[in-house]
């Protein structure tokens, strides 16, 4: 996660689009033909939603016109296609409170302080926002934020410290090659001894751990111990059965999973942490809010990118009408319209 | 029409068994899942994450293949894995595995 940034002026656009996958990307591409201007917001460092961070590197055979692709390569092809239309990244931020202004419009704003007003806010959060995997024993989340810790904000905080931290990849493996020459002392605790960081990584940790400048426990994680917010402990499993490990700071890489999260709360129709659409424009339940892709519902909904892609053209029209509402929309093809490929720079 | 079926007994996170006909090709998550249980399952299927992480009776470990590295990897990522720990979308059922007992993992 970034620092928090604090905008002075909110942002003003015409669209806000919750999530950069997929969906949030061809609309981009929808909105930019009819000439409407997106900024969209993901959890994620990086744009292509569950595209870039589940599956990057696995087949995707049922994109209509392209018979194979990966998840990266639809995410690029994707951004491609935006280009002409210059979407702008708010990037490592969750959106978390909206309000409706007195002049009609959204205003929205992110974990990191970013503030949009705008007509029209899309939600295009497919199973909802990455977040970190917690530990699921008792008492962890009294030590989050104090001793446990799920992403390094400061390094600062584990200098002189007993650090453990948890995990195989390469989060794992990078902080722990950058925190060993602060810290009291460094352990790594992962249930085998295969690790799918970079194998260079990998190397590094084994030559410190063989000067002893670094322990590898292969085992898991069972107990915590310790007062109030402070950790002083783990109980660790290993295969040669349990052992006591002094621990102050712990630091855990269990991958991410996605939750609902914020917009749960702004009173939306929600079925089995869906959102409850209607299929002319896939508006919700509140005008000019439209929910997209995977985390929408209506009878005969399929999660398809190809289903997200119908939803995306089909509640542009409607998003322009709120944002022009002055303007008469006239039906175009990019095939022979000269207008529209001004707009695509083709012209 | 249904197709030829092998039995699967899930047992979920209360401790509760259920006895489910399974159709034959399918994934145990597949089968778990289309019986209502909660198993997340949060990718579908394509082993990009490990919340279909159930734990394989002894008696039938031995009939399945080895986790692939994939598959490992993605246990790298669950809690509490034991040396029975499958991600069930990887296991496919077939008429050996009829009968096949599995327990739902801890979500978190």
């Amino acid at each position: 996660m970034s620092e928090p940034v604090k905008t002075s002026h909110p942002i003003e656009t015409d669209m806000v689009v919750i999530g950069a996958g997929p969906c949030g990307l061809f609309t981009v591409f929808e909105a930019g033909l009819l000439g409407l201007e997106c900024h969209l917001i993901d959890n994620l460092d990086k744009i292509g939603g569950q595209c870039a961070e589940l599956y990057p590197e696995k087949p995707i055979y049922d994109i209509p016109g392209l018979p194979f692709c990966t998840g990266q390569e639809l995410t690029d092809r994707l951004m491609e296609q935006a280009k002409p239309f210059k979407p702008a990244f708010h990037l490592n931020q969750q959106a978390e409170a909206l309000s409706r202004l007195d002049d009609g419009r959204w205003r929205l704003s992110t974990s990191a302080g970013t503030v949009f007003q705008a007509p029209v806010v899309v939600i295009a959060a497919g199973a909802g926002s990455f977040v970190p995997r917690r530990i699921p024993l008792a008492g962890a989340e009294d030590y989050e934020g104090t001793s446990l810790f799920y992403a390094v904000r400061r390094m600062e905080d584990f200098r002189h410290r007993n650090v453990v931290v948890a995990g195989g990849g390469d989060s794992a493996l990078d902080w722990v090659l950058n925190l060993q020459p602060l810290a009291a002392s460094m352990t790594l605790v992962h249930r085998r001894d295969e690790f799918r960081a970079a194998p260079d990584s990998v190397g590094r940790m084994r030559a410190l751990v063989s000067e002893e400048a670094m322990k590898l426990v292969i085992g898991q994680i069972a107990g915590l111990h310790g007062e109030g917010d402070a950790l002083s402990g783990l109980t660790l499993k290993t295969t040669d059965g349990e052992i006591e490990q002094p621990c102050d700071r712990l630091l855990a890489f269990y991958g991410l999973k996605m939750e609902l999260g914020p917009i749960a709360e702004w009173g939306l129709n929600l079925e089995r942490n869906l959102i409850s659409v209607e299929t002319e424009a896939f508006e919700t339940n509140q005008p000019g809010l439209f929910a997209i892709g995977d985390i929408c519902t209506y009878p005969g909904k399929l999660k398809l990118i190809l289903s997200g892609f119908h939803e995306a053209a089909l509640m542009c029209q409607k998003a322009f009408t709120i944002c022009r509402p002055e303007t008469k929309l006239v039906f175009r093809y990019t095939t022979s319209s000269t207008e529209l490929h001004k707009k695509l720079g083709v012209a | 029409m249904a197709g030829k079926t092998a039995k699967v007994i899930a047992v979920d996170r209360e401790g509760q068994e259920h006895e489910i006909e399974g159709t034959i090709g399918w994934s145990v998550m597949e089968v778990v899942r289309e019986a209502g249980l909660p198993i997340e399952a949060a990718c579908g299927g394509c082993c990009a994450c490990a919340t279909c992480h159930v734990y394989v009776d002894e008696a039938f470990l031995a009939k399945l293949d080895e986790p692939d590295p994939d598959e490992n990897m993605m246990l790298d990522e669950a809690f509490e894995v034991q040396d029975n720990s499958r991600l069930s979308c990887q296991i496919k059922l077939s008429e050996e595995l009829d009968g096949i007992r599995v327990t739902l993992a801890p979500e978190f």
